[in-house]
C-alpha cells in the first residue's frame, strides 16, 4: 500500500515539475512550487518522517510560497522569451540524468534493513536516546543534541540569509532610510473582503497557539523550532494581510524583528558557551543540570527556543522587506 | 460501525470524484469553482466523518473533528476569496451558458 501511495505521489511530483518548467506565467510557477512542496510533504509522511513532513509543509508549501509571491510583486509576471533549445546544454543534462539513474541501480531497496543508512549510527541513536536523553522523539534528540553543531550551523545559515535579504531590500524603520510611517497603512490585500477578514481574525490566535504547541511539544511529537518559527511567522503574515502592512509592523516593530533574528542564534550559541563555562564541551548539555539526562532535556528545550526565535524573526523580516517595498 | 464508516468514506470519495470531474468538464472559472468547492467541503467532511467513526471515542477523533472544523471555516473562505479576486480582476460570469434570456 505504501509503495502504491509512493508511486502515485512521485508521478504527481514529476507532472508538477514538468509543469513548473513549461509554464511561462510566473504566478502559475509559484503556485505549482507550493503544490510540489505539499506533495513532497505527503511523500515524507508516507515514509513515516513526520518531522520532515511538517517542516516541508510549513516552510516549503506555506512560507516559501508567500515569500515568492512577495518577490513576484516586484517583477513582471511573465517569463521572458526563452532561447532556442541549446544542443550542448541538452546533451549535458541528458548525460547527468542518465548517470543519476544509473547510480540508483546501486541503491538498496526501500526499507531494506541491511541498508548502510540503517547500519551506521541510526541504531545507536535509537538505542541511546532513551538512556541519555529520555525523550520519545528521537528526531529531536538527534537534531538538538547528537547533531547539535549541525543545527547551530543551520540556524546561522538562516540568520545569514535574513541579513542578506535585509541588506539588499532594507527594512523600514530599521535598515535603510525609510521609516515605518512611510509604509502604506490599512489593508491593501483584503480591504474589501469581509469574509476572509473575519475568518482570518478568528484563526490567527489558534495559529499562534499551535506554533507554541509545536515549539514546546517537539520532544514528544513531531515539531520543533524550525516548524514552530514558520507557523508563527505565517500567523503574523496573515495578520499583516488582514490589518495592513504598517499595522503589522507596529505589533512587532522592525527593531524587535532584528533583535529576534540575532537573539535566537545568540541563545543557541550561549547555551554552548555556558556548558563550556560549567566544565563541559561546547553544546554538551550534560553539565546544565544536576543529572546529565535533565541537563540534556533543558539544553534541547532552550536551543529549540533559540531556533524558533531566529526562524520567526528572519521569516517575518524577509516578508516585511518584500511587502513594504512592493507598494 | 464498519458499515457506517464504509458508507461515509465511499460517499465522501464519490463527492471528491464528482468534484474532480466537474473541475475538468465545467466551462468557466465560476462553474469550476462550484465543482471544486464540493471537494473542499462535503467530500472532505464525509471522509473525515468516516475516519472519526473508525477511531471511536479517542484523542484521534477529537483531532480529526478539529481538522474538520478548520476545513469547514477555511475551505469556503478560500473559495469565496478566489471567486472575489477573479471578479475584481475582471473575469465576468458567462451568462450565455446559463440559458438565460439575453438582455
Amino acid at each position: 500500500m505504501t509503495v502504491l501511495f509512493g508511486i502515485f505521489l512521485l508521478t504527481l511530483l514529476v507532472v508538477v515539475a514538468i509543469g513548473i518548467v513549461r509554464t511561462k506565467n510566473l504566478f502559475t510557477a509559484v503556485m505549482l512550487t507550493g503544490i510540489f512542496s505539499l506533495l513532497m510533504a505527503a511523500n515524507f509522511f508516507v515514509l513515516d518522517a513526520a518531522d520532515v513532513a511538517l517542516t516541508e509543509a510549513a516552510v516549503g508549501a506555506g512560507i516559501s510560497t508567500v515569500l515568492l509571491l512577495g518577490g513576484l510583486a516586484l517583477v513582471p509576471g511573465r517569463e521572458r522569451n526563452r532561447r532556442r533549445l541549446h544542443g550542448l546544454a541538452l546533451g549535458i543534462v541528458s548525460l547527468i540524468t542518465l548517470m543519476v539513474v544509473y547510480a540508483t541501480f546501486e541503491k538498496p531497496r526501500l526499507g531494506d534493513p541491511s541498508a548502510p543508512v540503517h547500519q551506521h549510527v541510526a541504531p545507536w541513536y535509537l538505542e541511546q536516546t532513551p538512556i541519555l536523553v529520555d525523550i520519545p522523539n528521537v528526531v529531536t534528540a538527534v537534531l538538538g543534541t547528537f547533531r547539535g553543531y549541525d543545527t547551530l550551523g543551520e540556524v546561522i545559515v538562516v540568520f545569514t540569509a535574513g541579513i542578506g535579504v535585509l541588506f539588499l531590500l532594507g527594512l523600514p524603520g530599521a535598515i535603510g532610510s525609510r521609516k515605518t510611517e512611510e509604509v502604506q497603512p490599512g489593508n491593501s490585500y483584503l480591504g474589501h473582503h469581509l469574509i476572509p477578514q473575519i475568518v482570518g481574525t478568528l484563526l490567527i490566535p489558534f495559529i499562534l497557539l499551535f506554533a507554541l504547541y509545536v515549539q514546546f511539544h517537539g520532544e514528544y511529537g513531531p515539531g520543533g523550532g524550525f516548524q514552530a518559527g514558520a507557523i508563527f511567522a505565517a500567523g503574523m503574515i496573515l495578520y499583516s494581510l488582514i490589518a495592513g502592512e504598517r499595522e503589522a509592523l507596529q505589533v512587532i516593530t522592525p527593531r524587535v524583528l532584528i533583535g529576534l533574528m540575532a537573539s535566537g542564534a545568540l541563545l543557541f550559541g550561549g547555551v554552548g558557551v555556558v556548558s563550556m563555562l560549567l566544565g563541559g564541551n561546547f553544546l554538551d548539555y550534560n553539565v546544565l543540570a544536576d543529572n546529565p539526562v535533565a541537563g540534556q532535556q533543558w539544553g534541547i528545550l532552550i536551543i529549540e527556543l533559540g531556533v524558533g526565535i531566529t526562524v520567526t524573526g528572519v521569516l517575518l523580516a524577509v516578508y516585511h522587506a518584500f511587502a513594504a517595498r512592493g507598494r | 460501525m464498519m458499515l457506517l464508516s464504509t458508507l461515509l468514506l465511499l460517499s465522501g470519495s464519490a463527492f471528491v470524484l464528482i468534484g474532480g470531474i466537474g473541475v475538468l468538464r465545467m466551462p468557466n472559472l465560476y462553474t469550476r469553482l462550484h465543482a471544486a468547492s464540493l471537494t473542499d467541503t462535503l467530500g472532505t467532511l464525509l471522509i473525515l466523518a468516516g475516519i472519526i467513526v473508525q477511531a471511536g471515542f479517542t484523542l484521534a477523533a477529537i483531532k480529526l473533528a478539529a481538522i474538520a472544523l478548520f476545513l469547514m471555516l477555511t475551505g469556503p473562505t478560500a473559495t469565496y476569496a478566489l471567486a472575489n479576486a477573479a471578479l475584481l480582476s475582471g473575469t465576468m460570469p458567462d451568462a450565455r451558458r446559463l440559458d438565460l434570456p439575453p438582455k
